[in-house]
């Protein structure tokens, strides 16, 4: 026995001896010490106390109700969903300090426009104007109230009910189209829409007048109607009120 | 003696400590008129009704003090482009730049939409699991957060997400993300995102709740989460989501 110890390299011994403090310190951490040294609701706690006591900047619509009457305008008009802040911006030190803290006042073309640009990613039927084409270089609350922003005239005709598709043709190349010119619309169907329809073109030739071969309209894109589409109707590909009419 | 000196330091450290924390157990008897677990909270994300103006991004940066810099979000919007040739085109839109310009025409598009996306709250949070220092865990009422005093900044959550919803915080240098703005929903307010978004994108409220807003987008639309097939459980879903959306 005497013999066999000093066969053990020395450095094996301290191996050795890493080897128990290790097993030591697991079994240790595992059996010996008491369950609420381990608990980590301590810390859990703490950081969620740190996140509730941050800082908000944002106060919520409740509270510029309290003193703007403006609100209440709001609530009448299509930003009835929009909540001050949106175009106001971080209004918690204006609520606490109303005289010295004043929230923004977007007045510029451009502050609008972020919203209400044309943009292909956007929602069919969300309202959409070309900034270029549409009364360039006037701001947009000389025309457009922003508490009560519906249009300067009263949605009259066809668009009084088919507002959506109105606005989608109002970005497309068919915008100085009528509507009456493509749709037959008898006087029944303001009366009653649902029984009687307006047409919809039920011939290839309809939309040839303009797009055809032989067309004598200038600047639109021509095809032959003999050889394209097949026997579709053209509206059954391509898109009449869209800004991407292909 | 120095190594003498030492270990009488740490045992004078050691012993006291473990004593201390044996004796102050967490303390749940403090009052506060908030009880976590009385709440679940979750997220509803309309994406026919996104329009991409970002104003849930900068909202976002600003009541919570995130880098102005274009590439540290809490939460982020995405826009999908699906051209004709099936190409499929991931934008991050940056609120900052009016519109978004793109790399390629208008009539190569076939469809094409906009994707807000944010921390899913997991229910089995992967940056949880791999967290070697139990830095970041779920609070009792769901939400995901991170303890920036315990982090110790290795990215390992980072990786871990499957969607990307972690950065590393330029000043602290530990791990940062979407805390559902906790401290504003302990508080009764909307998250930041959600209070601001002009064409409620985004819904917000207690998942286990009754009649709510959230509890009537889950009623009224065929959902989906994000990458379900990693049993992550989100408990942000989206209504009207594109196969295409990662």
């Amino acid at each position: 026995m005497k013999n066999f110890f000093p066969s053990i390299p020395e450095a094996l011994k301290r191996l050795f001896v890493v080897l128990v403090v290790l097993v030591g310190g697991f079994l240790l951490v595992r059996f010996v010490l008491p369950a609420s040294l381990k608990d980590s609701s301590l810390h859990v706690k703490s950081t969620v106390e740190r996140e509730m006591e941050r800082p908000i900047r944002y106060a919520g619509s409740d509270v510029c109700a309290d003193c703007h009457d403006e609100y209440n305008v709001k609530q009448g008009g299509y930003h009835k969903n929009l909540s001050c802040e949106t175009c106001h911006g971080t209004a918690r030190e204006h609520s606490e300090n109303p005289a010295e803290v004043k929230p923004n006042l977007p007045r510029m073309r451009e502050f609008c426009v972020r919203c209400h640009a044309y943009n292909a990613s956007r929602p069919t039927g969300f309202p959409q104007i070309n900034p270029a084409a549409h009364n360039p270089l006037k701001p947009c609350i000389a025309c457009h109230k922003p508490h009560d922003p519906p249009p300067p005239t009263v949605p009259h005709e066809c668009q009084a009910c088919h507002a959506e598709i109105a606005r989608t043709k109002a970005v497309s190349p068919h915008i100085m189209l009528e509507c009456t010119t493509c749709h037959k619309v008898p006087h029944e169907h303001k009366v009653t829409p649902r029984l009687v329809k307006a047409t919809i073109p039920a011939e290839r030739e309809f939309c040839g007048t303009c797009h055809g071969k032989g067309s004598e309209v200038k600047e639109t894109p021509k095809i032959d109607l003999s050889t394209h589409g097949e026997k579709y109707l053209c509206w059954q590909c391509h898109y009449p009120h869209m800004p991407e009419v292909e | 003696m120095e190594r003498r000196r030492f270990v009488k330091k740490l045992l004078a450290f050691v012993i006291p400590g473990g004593i201390l924390g044996v004796i102050l157990k967490p303390s749940t008897a403090k009052a506060k008129d908030y009880d976590a677990t009385k709440h679940y909270y979750g997220m509803g994300i309309q994406v026919n009704k996104c329009i991409g103006c970002g104003r849930c991004v900068e909202a976002c940066k600003d009541e919570n003090g995130v880098s102005k810099e274009p590439f540290y979000f809490r939460t982020w919007v995405e826009r999908y482009t699906i051209k004709k040739n099936n190409e499929v085109i991931v934008q991050n839109i940056d609120p900052r730049i009016e519109g978004i310009r793109e790399s390629f025409g208008e009539r190569e598009i076939l469809r094409s939409f906009f994707v807000p996306k944010l921390c899913n709250q997991c229910d089995n949070p992967p940056c949880v699991q791999v967290c070697p220092v139990g830095a970041t865990f779920k609070t009792d009422d769901g939400v995901v957060l991170v303890d920036e005093n315990r982090c110790i900044g290795c990215r390992y959550c980072i990786q871990a997400c499957p969607y990307g919803a972690r950065y590393l915080n330029p000043v602290t240098e530990t791990a940062d993300k979407c805390t559902f703005c906790y401290h504003r929903i302990t508080k009764g307010l909307l998250p930041a995102c959600v209070e601001v978004c002009p064409t409620q994108a985004r819904i917000f409220g207690d998942v286990r709740g009754s009649a709510s807003p959230l509890t009537r987008f889950k009623r009224m639309n065929k959902l989906h989460v994000l990458k379900a097939s990693l049993n992550t459980e989100p408990k942000v879903s989206y209504s009207g989501l594109d196969g295409e959306v990662r």
